[in-house]
């Protein structure tokens, strides 16, 4: 399998306390791979650390075709590297308009100069607008952020990953604090996002791992505990004993 | 229903260059530069130099120097208000500024007091025997006769303007890139500058800065070559002067926060990481409005200190640049007219309130002297602003504004 990312006994402590410990797995192109696992099993220090956030004291991640490794960049080369990444709580810009959220994200030159000298083609517009039509978002387009509910941020922020295009797509717990119908609708966005990008998601809840239908990893203290489809890892001992406690 | 949505926005697009659609999408800086323009024409038709003589000489000196105040408030809320750093150093570049074009000021001046008092002698004065004397003249109150290193384009104009420009936006530059690359933000950059600014103004209080030390430099409202032309006059000039700087500064701050870069340093404000992972380089943006209000406050200066007449070190104490954050609080931040408004308001009422214009007020036992409690009046206006009226005194605009801007929306 052609691997996308590449996680390579990477290790991090804090103040002792073993985060990552000799963690590998890979991530295969336009995958779609869910990670779960208990609190402080490493899922954030890991998308931590793929992101540019946090240096591991020891392994590598290496990217792309090339194979290179992220650990000497910064968050935002990362970024423009191609992979993306959604917080747990959503955090858009609440003092702008959906529309200017969605633009800032767009695929375009990030330098100073190029902002500020920046013209939002009809090009552009256009594919603000289509984004907004995918996200549902296309009758708030001129509100501001801060109008929106706690779903509709969710998407909004998907709908930000969309337009940065990234290769890979770090999503963090998606569905946390969602009503039913939001979940649903989630989880139609991103097995579209799917579809056409590599997209990794953290999450807690296994009704909504199910519904996702891809390959999962149990993350257990920091490294890899089960690997395969869901109910092949439901079925694990090990992994029934860390989640529902010896 | 793309097609409509886009076909409505950009109906207004049709006609005019990119600079009038833009004042006609942004009537609250039409208004500004409006206003500004019909206060320098009412001004200078009041004033002694140019008209009816209503407004003293003194007095229009203040309007100048208060619209310089305005130009650094403006640089100011861009920085803090628009990109959430709270610089309290920035009147250290605004003193910068002041020393260059200072340097130059001071040095033709006394060049002509040279060559005129060596016409007199039966001996004409050699060019090395000018320059010392200019050095011998300017040097020795910080006993002294030789031009330290830091002076020497200090016989061009053209390279003082210069270095107007260049020495605050140099000290940015390096102070910038050493605090925001080591991720320094809040308000442990907020000290961080106040040490800045601390360190300058001390350097500068030593004779040996190069800069005469504590005495400053002075005479600076004499124009070399313009002898015969009253104080009167020319305080219309420097009003003018200021007034475009602070109109053109207006626009071009106005054009930057409606821009793309607006969106992105606004976000910076808010929230710094997400704007990394977005893959902007937040560090750059930072900077680079880290230098280019500091180049603004540099101008501010240059423009300020010809009108005041004297700068020293006392300028850029650390207590001016927390001043500058304070009138930009009262005057709400993060909307440009705020600031304008709070540096004039604020440093009006200042002047006013200690230099005795206000009556003192006798409480029996207490007599209540402004000079003292005008202070403790700002502190508190100060204090009451940020717990209860973030918005400041532009918020009282706001309504006003946004009830127009929704309107030109349709």
């Amino acid at each position: 399998m052609d691997s996308l990312l590449e996680v390579d006994r990477i290790s991090v402590s804090f103040d002792g306390f073993k985060a990552i410990n000799n963690l590998s797995f890979q991530i295969g192109d336009r995958e779609l791979r869910a990670i779960i696992g208990p609190n402080g099993a490493g899922k954030t220090t890991f998308m931590d650390i793929v992101t540019g956030k946090t240096r591991p004291d020891s392994g590598d991640v290496l990217w792309g075709e090339k194979n290179v490794s992220l650990l000497r960049h910064t968050e935002s080369n990362i970024a423009r590297m191609g992979v993306g990444r959604k917080f747990q709580r959503p955090t858009v810009f609440e003092d702008q308009t959906v529309e200017d959220n969605l633009m800032m994200a767009l695929q375009n030159d990030r330098s100073p100069f190029k902002t500020l000298f920046y013209d939002y083609s009809k090009a552009d517009q256009e594919k603000v607008y289509q984004i907004a039509i995918d996200i549902g978002l296309i009758d708030k387009i001129s509100r501001s952020a801060a109008e929106l509910s706690h779903g509709q941020k969710q998407w909004l922020e998907i709908g930000m990953l969309l337009a940065q295009d990234p290769q890979l797509l770090l999503v963090d717990e998606p569905a946390a604090g969602m009503t039913g119908d939001e979940r649903k609708k989630t989880v139609k966005l991103l097995r579209k996002l799917a579809k056409d990008h590599a997209i990794v998601v953290v999450e807690h809840d296994m009704e909504f791992v199910r519904s996702l239908n891809c390959r999962v990893t149990v993350l257990h203290e920091g490294s890899v505990l089960a690997e395969g489809s869901l109910d092949h890892v439901t079925n694990n001992q090990e992994v029934i004993d860390v989640y529902l406690g010896r | 229903m793309t097609e409509t949505v886009l076909q409505s926005h950009s109906i207004d697009s049709e006609f005019g260059g990119p600079l009038i659609r833009f004042l006609m999408r942004n009537p609250s800086t039409l208004v500004f530069l409006g206003l500004l323009g019909i206060f320098t024409i009412f001004v200078t038709i009041l004033s002694e130099g140019f008209g009816l003589g209503l407004i003293s000489t003194s007095l229009v000196k203040t309007l100048g120097k208060t619209l310089c105040f305005c130009l650094v408030a403006l640089a100011m809320d861009l920085l803090w208000g628009y990109c959430g750093i709270l610089s309290l150093g920035h009147f250290a570049f605004f003193g910068l500024g002041g020393y260059m074009i200072g340097m130059w000021l001071m040095y033709a001046r006394t060049e002509l007091i040279v060559v005129k008092a060596g016409q007199a002698a039966a001996l004409p004065m050699t060019p090395e025997e000018i320059h010392d004397a200019i050095g011998t003249q300017i040097f020795g109150v910080v006993g002294g006769s030789e031009f330290p290193l830091i002076w020497a384009f200090s016989h061009s104009l053209l390279a003082q303007l210069a270095l107007v420009i260049l020495v605050p936006g140099a000290l940015a530059l390096v102070f910038g890139w050493l605090a925001f690359r080591s991720r320094v933000t809040g308000v442990y950059l907020s000290i961080l500058t106040q040490a800045m600014t601390l360190a300058l103004a001390l350097y500068l209080f030593q004779n040996d800065s190069g800069l005469r030390g504590n005495n400053g430099l002075s005479g600076l409202q004499n124009l070399p070559g313009l002898a015969e032309t009253p104080q009167a006059i020319i305080s219309v000039w420097f009003l003018w002067a200021s007034a475009l700087a602070l109109g053109l500064s207006y626009l071009a701050i106005k054009l930057i926060v409606e821009s793309k870069f607006g969106n992105v340093i606004r976000a910076i404000r808010d929230d710094e990481s997400r704007v990394r992972f977005l893959g902007y380089n937040v560090e750059a943006y930072k900077l680079f409005v880290f230098v280019l209000t500091a180049i603004m406050a540099g101008i501010a200066g240059a423009l300020y200190y010809p009108q005041a007449g004297i700068i020293n070190p006392a300028e850029i104490a650390p207590i001016a640049s927390i001043y500058l954050a304070v009138w930009v609080a009262i005057g709400g931040r993060g909307r440009l007219y705020g600031a304008v408004i709070g540096a004039a308001f604020v440093s009006l009422l200042s002047s006013l309130f200690t230099g005795g214009q206000i009556p003192n007020i006798p409480l029996g036992f207490y007599d209540l002297q402004w000079v003292d409690w005008w202070l403790v009046l700002l502190g508190v206006t100060f204090v009451v602003t940020t717990l209860y009226a973030s918005n400041g005194l532009g918020g009282l605009f706001d309504r006003f504004s946004t009830k127009k801007e929704e309107k030109a929306d349709g």
